[in-house]
């Protein structure tokens, strides 16, 4: 049984990020913007994990394992913020939260 | 056509539908789902690539805990359908083709990077999978004090939103 080479999960991994990236600059709702932060994590995590079994380190499931802990509390402080900015200016629209926008 | 390569295409291919649906629809709820169906497919290549304890946690916290977390506050705010706004005519005829040109280069150069090269003819070719023995050793040997970090780090989080969130008075 053949395993799948490394590389292609790296082009997955590309291919996803450079996805979130495109919905992080084109989405107009806070809240997926926020969303398409956490596909990048999710993208970046792929490569950590195809990376660390390519060298054969647990290393890089250790880093993974952070980043998802990192990424929870940040999710956590971030929706608060949402819910904050949502208080203030009855909007969810990024283009009308502009008052520190030059 | 082997089934590691049949597993792999499938939730690749969902991964990449469920990344696009994010991008399309209006709603975000539907975002929300479509980021769920992308960790999920995301938890099946962590179980192809042996990586057991990582898949578990994947589906726990990242599609159970943050995607709730996102669920109840699309629920809570009302948020209904995204409405377009056009200020910036650069963005709007630059953005699209500069998105697919960064797409297109970082998966270009992952493919054919030395490391990307290296790695496709076999270095890592063990079948085996990552036992979580061994990571949770490592976890809580050579990793300790980040760990440790890590739950200071949550309970400040957990003050930070109760605060945030906190009607003022």
């Amino acid at each position: 049984m053949s395993i799948v080479p490394i590389s292609y999960y790296l082009v997955l991994s590309a291919i996803l990020f450079g996805l979130g990236v495109v919905a992080f600059v084109v989405k107009r709702n806070i809240i997926t913007i926020f969303m398409a932060i956490e596909l990048m994590l999710n993208a970046v995590n792929l490569a950590f994990v195809a990376f660390a079994r390519a060298h054969n380190q647990l290393d890089g499931l250790v880093f993974v394992f952070f980043v998802i802990v990192v990424a929870a509390a940040e999710s956590a402080v971030g929706l608060a913020i949402i819910i904050t900015v949502y208080q203030n200016r009855q909007t969810l629209n990024i283009e009308r939260i502009n008052l520190l926008k030059f | 056509m082997t089934l590691p390569f049949i597993v792999f295409f499938v939730c690749a291919i969902l991964a990449v539908v469920g990344a696009l649906t994010l991008i399309l629809a209006r709603e975000p709820i539907h975002s929300a789902l479509a980021l769920v169906l992308v960790m999920v497919s995301l938890a099946v290549l962590y179980l192809l690539l042996g990586a057991e304890f990582i898949a578990a946690v994947q589906i726990i916290v990242y599609a159970g805990a943050v995607m709730v977390l996102f669920v109840f506050v699309i629920m809570l705010l009302n948020a209904g359908v995204e409405e377009r706004t056009d200020y910036s005519k650069l963005a709007k005829y630059a953005g699209l083709p500069l998105g697919i040109f960064l797409l297109l280069a970082l998966a270009y150069w992952m493919f054919d990077s030395f490391i990307g090269k290296q790695i496709a003819n076999g270095v890592g070719g063990t079948n085996a999978s990552v036992s979580t023995r061994e990571l949770s050793a490592q976890l809580f040997q050579k990793y300790l004090f980040p760990f440790e970090a890590t739950s200071i780090l949550i309970l400040i989080a957990i003050l930070g939103a109760l605060v945030l969130a906190k009607k003022d008075e």
